[in-house]
């Protein structure tokens, strides 16, 4: 039974060493985690006036933010995450609203969207995401200007048949070597703008549901 | 293998077993991520974080852990070092975490950190493997410093632009305008650049090499020293 003794100190060898590595990561990861934290809404503190700069609003647009559960419709979220409100002379200009995109190529995109109180929007910027490094990350702004092409529009413009990329007939690009990527961002962001069309009164705090 | 000596290690580390040029281990971040150079830095800076603590680990354990299965033991300390190093630059470099993305990761599978493991450090004592670590890192990090500030250069006409991902806001100041370009080399930053600027260090160095060897002994011929494999520029020892 030699090589059932040699299988067994094996095993727990390798055991043992998943053991320590399992808590070596553990522990850094408990180290760190408020210090992520905190990294991600610096940054995403940084986006929120990229989409609505300083002269368009006078709050505080990261204190000033509403819950949306998880599993929202339209909006794809996982967890429970904030929206933002932007004011202007007390009355609210604009929302931000999270967005998740579930159909990336790898992994989720995690975007932000801007919508004017007139519903068109104010800028799409997407915040986190696993997309390939040359092809699919051109939706980030830092690689490509594609993601400023959502400036303006709304639901009506264009139609909403051709809210899509151009390769299902929609009326935006998509990038070479890259249409999935694109393609999520595009229908995430519909989506949302469809989300803040269907509670619009809330969203926007429309008068005469508020004192 | 007789135990090397420090100045052995340091010439092969950076020049005659050169990781990046030599052993072409690794290419595939090499080449993704030096469009710039704080993209290269802070990506030689995590190999090189990784491989001195997976050569650590891995000399202080050589005696444990059996042939048979070393090599999931290897992986499990490289995976466990990349993953800490993600998390630490997450918390304290987030943009520069972003922009490596995938490629941070993906330093597990760099086989310069696995092949140093295997070749050196699990047969040499602590501070030797320590000190290839830190040598075999410096050599793939110089490579990737230089490779992104060729690129950057051609590509963009600046150099050290968006340091301040790395080291804070003063660092912004640092990004030196060499040539203005109307229309950017855009070549150079694409994939394509890193083979061409890749494939030029390599002639670079061998042709360095050559004529030191020439010089050495005039007409000498060239005698090809240790193993060969197919995928080096060099012999590898």
């Amino acid at each position: 039974m030699k090589w059932l003794a040699s299988m067994s100190l094996g095993g727990a060898v390798l055991a043992l060493f998943a053991a320590i590595t399992s808590l070596a990561i553990g522990w850094t990861y408990l180290g760190t985690k408020a210090q992520i934290e905190l990294a991600v809404r610096r940054a995403e503190a940084q986006q929120l006036m990229e989409i609505f700069p300083r002269d368009t609003h006078d709050n505080e647009l990261v204190d000033d933010t509403f819950v949306l559960e998880a599993e929202t419709p339209l909006l794809g979220l996982r967890a429970e995450r904030q929206g933002y409100r932007v004011r202007k002379d007390q009355r609210v200009v604009g929302v931000i609203l999270p967005a998740t995109a579930r159909d990336g190529y790898s992994g989720d995109i995690r975007a932000l969207i801007g919508v004017r109180s007139d519903g068109s929007i104010a800028g799409v910027r997407v915040v986190a995401h696993k997309e390939t490094p040359g092809l699919g990350d051109k939706v980030d702004l830092r690689k490509s200007r594609w993601i400023l092409g959502f400036n303006e529009r709304s639901l009506g413009n264009p139609a909403i048949s051709e809210w899509t990329v151009s390769k299902d007939g929609g009326a935006f690009d998509q990038f070479t070597g890259a249409t999935v990527t694109p393609r999520a961002v595009t229908l995430a962001t519909r989506r949302a703008l469809e989300y803040a069309e269907l509670h619009r009164a809330d969203l926007f705090e429309i008068p005469g549901d508020n004192p | 293998m007789s135990h090397p000596s420090y100045s052995q290690l340091t010439l092969n580390g950076l020049w005659k077993n050169n990781p990046a040029l030599v052993q072409l281990l690794g290419l595939c971040p090499l080449l993704a991520v030096t469009a710039s150079t704080v993209n290269a830095l802070g990506l030689a800076t995590a190999t090189l974080f990784v491989l001195i603590v997976s050569n650590t680990a891995v000399s202080l354990i050589r005696n444990v852990v059996s042939d048979t299965i070393r090599l999931p033991v290897f992986v499990m300390i490289i995976a466990a070092a990349v993953t800490i190093t993600e998390l630490l630059m997450q918390a304290f470099s987030y943009e520069l975490y972003q922009i490596l993305g995938i490629f941070l990761p993906l330093i597990t599978t760099n086989c310069i950190i696995l092949g140093r493991a295997d070749a050196f450090a699990r047969k040499n004592p602590l501070p030797a493997a320590l000190y290839d670590g830190l040598i075999m890192g410096l050599g793939f990090g110089l490579v990737l410093l230089l490779l992104g500030a060729i690129r950057e250069l051609l590509g963009t006409g600046a150099l050290f632009a968006d340091m301040q991902l790395l080291f804070g806001p003063e660092a912004e100041q640092w990004r030196w305008q060499i040539f203005a370009v109307d229309y950017p080399f855009l070549v150079a930053i694409l994939p394509p650049g890193a083979f061409l600027v890749t494939g030029c260090l390599i002639a670079l160095k061998n042709y360095i090499d050559l004529s030191l060897q020439r010089g050495a002994h005039a007409e000498a011929e060239l005698k090809e020293v240790g193993s060969k494999r197919v995928r080096v520029t060099g012999t590898v020892s």
